[in-house]
């Protein structure tokens, strides 16, 4: 093995994580010393990190085919580039979007931009990894930055007890992430993905399952699946909404790799075991997300419940087992972040100093109040309903043609079903914004500027996203072999 | 020429685009920006119908371009006698409903424009989609403006009707497409004539055609799953009623022709008994539930479910005819009276919709009992509603009766009793519908309000001459209209009774 570590070219692939660290610390001093009265200068210093490092990975970090680097911890292939770039642009958008909403709460502060950054390297790493100890190193970077971001707003109550909330049930997680891992390497020998992949093949063991049974356990409170969501819809409504916004997007492409890597990857001996695992949550999550949605009058923590019913599509992708299902799941997790991200931000510029604009009721009239802002949650809204001319539509298009190339009958018939259910919610918001007359004295009209028209463009890719669908799905397709 | 069901398609879509960008504003451009819209696609429907071969069953004016690769799926457009003069009638009726609208509608005037044409587009995309991808693009797409038209321009329960109605067809869509991606799975494209050639055993015929079932069904609607439509309609601002009525139900009538019948026909084979029974109870118990409406609306929405009646029966009936007289002849017959029923019942109820709104927009009531005496004080009006009314109940001279004749004739084929029960409408269609019109136009004036009514004016004039003149047009001359269907017709009774087992 050549030593990794002496020439530039053979590190190129790393180029992403090294720029974001180099900003991180960066951005970290330049705060200490700008002070608290030029936060403007953290935030638009980020946004050009983000857009050089981005520049960068695209012209240096790029891969033709699977390179496993630094000593077999690090893999790079197209599907990390593409995460990654797609991490860059969702945070860029994420941050973006959060500016105003941070200044009139007075927690504008240089900390919140650094530990994004820091989330996000902790995604990188995740998405990268090829050892046990990379995801686990990746996991940690990532949930203790989030815990932090969940908390940032230090006078809120009620910010405090989600971050309290989510660091408790998140710690029981990681640990039994790391129980499942420790199982598996002492069944192996190995923390390296691929041995593990060539050790283990079935009939596995009963320690195997154990194991496996830890890490799916994990992998589903990441992802909020059904029994493991509890925290999922307190810390959405207790967080801040810039940092909901954040928590409900990027973290989806960490944890679409996480499961990637570690189950269809790493232990894909044991394919059979935990595709009825998943198919189990999978079931129990489309149900329950999308019936408890309903009865939800914050829209918050009706879009958290939307974001249960959501995974339990991207599970179901995993359920098929075959690389079409695995790509049909990063199509949706693609689309689901884009879609997401519209509609957190459309809660964000909703809202006022005092006015969070959470309840479902603040909606009411909005089309009269706001057109712009109600045209682009009602397509935001019926995307992720499925309904064509729009992106959702192509997701779940994917999914069920994933679920019938391996027969699973049962299952379309209740994603069928479900989104149906799931419909009925997103019609509701529509309903509120267009069909129904405002009430009470409407907020002051938002400011017009550069946010509105991302949040446009962002409506935008929804729409012609749907109409021609090919190019992300082809990406999607070839990304995963 | 080529590139026209293209133009059909996008034309009225960006012109919808174009108004909802003008705004509330400048609705007075914007209103004719849409009436030119509209009718630069009626005029486009003229070389459509001129350059269609009347010989030939294969998809006319094709196009083909690549859409998603990956799934084998392209922008593919054709036309057949099916589809073609459904694409007519959509560029037809599309016109009155924007005249209808023209300075009635004071609420958001450029979005109710422009959900209208956007809406026409969709819908002839429906018809033209050639790739089964893109008609269930198409089709769901269509649910988007219709759920906006309903909830915002609508009646007092809007909210709950346009609910309904997008759940309802919603649930019936998602299994179709359910059904779509298994024959894509299997066969590896989702052309529609693949999909009609694709091989299937007689189990999964059968899933598939429930599959299809729930989808058009829903849409004709059949009874029993036909509930959302009285209340659509009551709550829909009248241009809704008209697309609704006159092309959305024809959609599910269209996909029994385009999908059922031909993807499963040996499904369609051992369950057509259910779809007679379902379209007879629809024509006979509707009939009578009709009878007892007291609201206009709602009794032509139960008068509509009881004319698809006739759709379904005449496009399932060829099986009953094979079996009883053991010979094809006579089974397109059934068929070809089923698209007339199409055609003819999009222009009636179309113009008994349009005349409701005449009435509402004067008095803004639909219950008969406000009404009495019209004639007195509108008495052009009443010649009009008098005579839909009598087409509607299938009186010789009009639309209304050539496509329940050849049903009936078709139906007497197969059995005695469908024949007589269909035949019932004769006197169940009449009587709703003369007692209806007795009720309100004729007898002494009832109210001061009804005193005070003014005939139509002359835009209204002109509306409902013109559907006047297309309903006496092709009730008395339909061989036209026959014969531009005849081949497709004739192939599809092949299909319909081929075996792919």
């Amino acid at each position: 093995m050549p030593d990794t570590l002496s020439s530039w070219p053979s590190l190129a692939p790393v180029t992403p994580e090294i720029c974001l660290v180099v900003a991180v610390c960066l951005i970290l001093l330049v705060d200490v010393f700008a002070g608290e009265r030029r936060t403007g200068l953290t935030a638009t210093l980020t946004l050009l990190a983000l857009a050089v490092s981005a520049a960068l990975t695209v012209a240096y970090g790029h891969v033709a085919e699977r390179t496993v680097l630094l000593h077999g911890m690090y893999v790079a292939d197209e599907l990390a580039w593409v995460l990654k770039l797609a991490g860059f642009l969702v945070v860029a958008v994420a941050l973006l979007y959060s500016r105003t909403y941070l200044e009139n709460r007075h927690i504008m502060r240089g900390e919140y931009y650094v530990l994004s950054l820091t989330a996000l390297l902790g995604i990188f790493v995740l998405v990268s990894a090829n050892n046990l100890v990379t995801v686990y190193l990746g996991v940690e970077l990532l949930a203790l930055s989030v815990y932090a971001l969940v908390a940032f707003d230090r006078d809120s109550g009620i910010s405090a007890e989600s971050a309290m909330k989510y660091f408790v049930l998140g710690a029981i997680a990681s640990g039994a992430l790391l129980y499942g891992m420790s199982l598996v390497y002492g069944l192996t020998g190995t923390l390296d993905l691929g041995e593990i992949a060539a050790r283990l093949y079935a009939p596995s063991s009963l320690g195997v399952t154990m194991g496996l049974a830890f890490i799916v356990v994990a992998v589903a409170f990441k992802l909020g699946a059904v029994p493991f969501h509890m925290w999922l819809p307190d810390v959405y409504e207790g967080a801040p909404t810039s940092v909901t916004l954040f928590i409900g997007t990027v973290p989806k492409i960490a944890y679409f790799a996480l499961a990637l890597r570690l189950l269809a990857q790493g232990l894909s001996g044991t394919v059979l075991e935990w595709t009825q695992m998943l198919a189990a949550l999978a079931v129990l999550t489309l149900i329950i997300g999308n019936v408890v949605a309903i009865v939800q009058t914050n829209l918050k923590r009706m879009l958290a419940y939307s974001t249960i019913a959501n995974v339990g599509f991207i599970l179901l992708g995993f359920v098929a087992g075959t690389p079409d299902g695995y790509s049909a799941a990063l199509y949706y997790t693609l689309q689901y972040v884009l879609v997401a991200l519209g509609s957190f931000g459309v809660i964000l510029l909703a809202s006022r100093r005092g006015y969070e604009a959470d309840r479902l009721d603040d909606y009411k009239g909005l089309h009269q109040r706001d057109p712009l802002l109600a045209f682009a949650m009602m397509l935001l809204m019926f995307s992720t309903a499925g309904v064509p001319p729009l992106v959702g539509f192509w997701a779940k298009l994917r999914i069920f043609q994933a679920l019938w190339e391996t027969n699973h009958l049962w299952l379309v018939i209740l994603a069928a079903t479900m989104s149906v259910v799931g419909a009925y919610y997103y019609l509701r918001v529509i309903k509120l914004m267009y069909f129904d007359d405002p009430v009470g004295e409407a907020p002051a009209p938002a400011p017009a500027g550069g946010v509105r028209i991302a949040l446009g463009l962002n409506a935008a890719a929804v729409l012609l996203l749907g109409v021609l669908p090919a190019p992300l799905l082809n990406l999607c397709a070839r990304v995963i072999h | 020429m080529h590139g026209l069901l293209s133009l059909l398609i996008w034309l009225p879509i960006a012109t919808g685009i174009l108004i909802l960008l003008l705004g509330d504003e400048r609705v007075a451009s914007g209103r004719w920006l849409a009436l030119l819209g509209s009718l630069a696609t009626l005029a486009l429907a003229v070389p459509l119908w001129a350059g269609f071969d009347t010989s030939s069953a294969l998809p006319q004016f094709p196009e083909l371009r690549p859409w998603i690769p990956r799934f084998h799926s392209s922008y593919a457009l054709g036309v057949d006698g099916i589809s073609m003069p459904l694409i007519v009638l959509t560029a037809f009726m599309t016109v009155p409903v924007v005249i209808a609208g023209w300075n009635v509608i004071e609420k958001r005037p450029a979005q109710y424009f422009a959900a209208f044409l956007i809406m026409e587009g969709l819908m002839i995309g429906v018809f033209a989609a050639t790739d089964a991808l893109l008609f269930y693009f198409f089709w769901e797409a269509m649910l988007i403006p219709m759920f906006l038209i309903i909830g915002i321009w609508g009646g007092p329960r809007r909210v709950y009707a346009t609910i309904k109605f997008f759940l309802y067809t919603f649930l019936g869509s998602v299994f179709m497409l359910a059904a779509l991606i298994y024959m894509y799975v299997k066969g590896g494209s989702y052309a529609i004539a693949d999909l009609q050639a694709l091989p299937l055993t007689l189990i999964e015929q059968r899933w598939i055609f429930v599959a299809f079932l729930l989808a058009f069904a829903v849409k004709v609607p059949m009874w029993p799953v036909h509930t959302w439509l009285p209340d659509a309609h009551v709550e829909a601002p009248t241009g809704g009623s008209v697309i609704l009525a006159a092309i959305m139900l024809k959609m599910g009538g269209y996909g029994f022709l385009r999908f059922s019948l031909p993807v499963a026909p040996d499904a369609s084979r051992e369950l057509d008994l259910l779809v007679i029974a379902l379209s007879l109870i629809a024509v006979v118990y509707i009939g009578f539930v009709a009878l007892v409406q007291q609201d206009m609306k709602k009794l032509i929405a139960y008068s509509s479910i009881a004319h698809m009646g006739f759709v379904t029966l005449g496009a399932f009936v060829v099986y009953e005819i094979v079996r009883s007289t053991g010979s094809t002849q006579g089974a397109g017959m059934g068929m070809d009276g089923a698209m007339v029923q199409m055609v003819s019942h999009g222009l009636i109820s179309g113009a008994l919709f349009l005349c409701v709104g005449v009435l509402y927009d004067r008095l803004h009531s639909r219950q008969i009992a406000d009404y009495g005496g019209v004639i007195n004080t509108m008495p052009v009006f009443a010649a009009f509603m008098v005579l839909f009314a009598l087409a509607n109940t299938g009186l010789p001279g009009t639309s209304g009766f050539v496509g329940e004749f050849l049903v009936i004739i078709a139906s007497f084929r197969a059995s005695f009793w469908y024949s007589f029960l269909a035949a019932l409408t004769l006197i169940l269609g009449a009587a709703y519908t003369l007692w209806l019109v007795k009720r309100v136009v004729f007898g002494p004036v009832t109210s001061p309000r009804v005193a005070a009514l003014t005939d139509l004016n002359g835009r209204e004039f002109l509306v409902l001459g013109a559907l006047a003149a297309a309903v006496l047009l092709v009730g008395v001359w339909p061989a036209p209209l026959l014969k531009v269907m005849e081949p497709s017709i004739h192939h599809l009774v092949s299909q319909a009774i081929a075996t792919k087992l």
